[in-house]
């Protein structure tokens, strides 16, 4: 199992919000959930490679900016065309202030 | 340059790969993320009120042309019937392709499927070819949905304000999708997964005209085609109008949208029959920004873009010589200038693309 990495603080991303956070070569998308939980996915849509960071979340799917596909970022399923292939996701938590992933 | 050639199978779908013009990375206006996160924000209430508005004028004319029907009493209702048939579900088919007319999902869906069907195009297909529109607007042989290609063909162009040549092309692909399967072309930006579902479209298409020809054999009048059917053509050129504008005499294979599309001020009943998509420029960049927030993004950039078109008839005087000097000089376009506040053109990455052409 892979080790927790410190990620950003709490405070950098808002309620129903996402981020992009960059690490050992890949990219990830860190959400805050309308309830405050935390969750963690492949950074890049699995359509055409565009940052899901800038994107738009709606309670626990985020729609990527370039063509409106959608994930539910829990679990990464694809659920709207045109994505088709689901999202990777990693096990995310907050301490001490502090976000954490769990990723390769 | 060689001739263009538009084909997705061609050698300029091939070249397009090979320099990196497709799925490139476009230009954006920066946007604070807390504005353009405000600007995203999706709604039911708007897109429901013009849903019933459209549905009750469109119940309202084809009810008085019916009634008047056969009188010439009875044409102003089927022209604005047909308007509202023809060309304002050609916005509410785009809006919902990209799922941001309304919050709710199922509502996006069921407004898509009927415009898709109103508008003669596979609503299986079409959502694909839309995203490659998107991923590639105006680069040749990879853009599924170029409206004016080098050089223009005028007595296409001209008839399709009648929809002639779009619903011919429409019904062949519905055919040979309904008995064919998914065409060689749409293969290229379909997934398989989803060819069951073209034919399943096409098929259930084909069933709906054959049965409104069938009554319309029986009553032995046309009258059952004037509600279904025929206004894609009687009513088709208010959505050719505004979409010959978004692209028509702009460059082509380049990456950035304000090279490429065009914003135009036009009237409240041209915009409520395209659903503000006459903020082309702001939409290409922002897709995920719905139709009823396009004004409120375009005063947020608008300092970063060439200054819009004043109305409709503006920029056709902008357009239409640029289209006609195209039948001498394909490469022919107009370079829009940029105001003293915006990000310059990249130059250095268009050079290739642009040339001379708007010498």
């Amino acid at each position: 199992m892979s080790e927790w990495v410190d990620a950003c603080s709490v405070d950098d991303i808002e309620t129903e919000d996402v981020i992009r956070f960059d690490h050992g070569g890949k990219t990830y998308a860190i959400y805050r959930s309308p309830d405050d939980e935390w969750f963690c996915t492949d950074g890049l849509c699995s359509h055409e490679q565009v940052h899901l960071a800038d994107g738009l979340v709606m309670d626990y799917v985020i729609e990527c900016p370039k063509h409106n596909g959608q994930f539910d970022y829990r679990n990464g399923e694809a659920m709207r065309a045109p994505v088709c292939v689901n999202l990777g996701t990693y096990p995310a938590k907050a301490e001490d202030g502090r976000v954490l992933v769990q990723v390769a | 340059m060689p001739k263009r050639d538009y084909s997705l199978l061609g050698a300029d779908a091939r070249r397009a790969v090979e320099i990196g013009l497709a799925t490139a990375e476009w230009y954006h206006t920066d946007v604070p993320r807390k504005e353009m996160k405000a600007l995203m924000q999706r709604s039911d209430a708007q897109a429901i009120r013009d849903t019933e508005l459209l549905f009750g004028a469109m119940i309202l004319f084809v009810g008085l042309g019916i009634a008047l029907w056969p009188s010439w009493w009875s044409a102003p209702f089927w022209l604005a019937y047909g308007v509202l048939y023809g060309s304002a579900m050609d916005s509410r088919w785009h809006e919902c392709s990209h799922g941001t007319a309304f919050r709710t999902p199922w509502m996006n869906n069921v407004l898509y499927e009927i415009a898709s069907f109103c508008m003669m195009r596979n609503s299986a297909t079409w959502r694909w070819s839309h995203a490659r529109h998107h991923t590639d607007t105006y680069i040749v042989g990879r853009d599924p949905e170029i409206a004016v290609m080098r050089p223009p063909v005028f007595f296409k162009l001209i008839g399709n304000f009648f929809g002639i040549f779009d619903a011919w092309t429409a019904m062949n692909r519905m055919l040979y999708s309904a008995f064919l399967g998914v065409h060689p072309e749409e293969k290229t930006f379909v997934p398989e997964s989803e060819w069951p579902k073209v034919v399943r479209v096409a098929r259930i298409s084909t069933v709906i005209y054959l049965a409104t020809i069938a009554l319309a054999l029986a009553m032995g009048s046309i009258l059952p085609l004037m509600v279904i059917g025929l206004p894609r053509l009687y009513g088709a050129w208010h959505h050719v109008m505004t979409g010959l504008l978004q692209h028509g005499g702009l460059a082509d294979n380049v990456t950035d949208h304000r090279l490429n599309s065009r914003t135009v001020y036009m009237n409240p009943v041209s915009r409520f029959i395209y659903w503000n998509m006459n903020y082309h420029v702001e939409h290409h960049m922002f897709p995920m920004v719905p139709y009823h927030a396009l004004p409120k993004l375009h005063a947020a950039i608008r300092h970063d873009l060439p200054a819009p078109n004043r109305s409709i008839r503006e920029g056709f005087a902008e357009m239409w010589p640029a289209l006609v000097r195209q039948l001498k000089y394909d490469d022919y376009f107009i370079k829009r200038e940029l105001p003293p506040t915006a990000k310059p053109y990249r130059e250095d990455f268009h050079t290739a693309a642009l040339g001379t052409a708007a010498e």
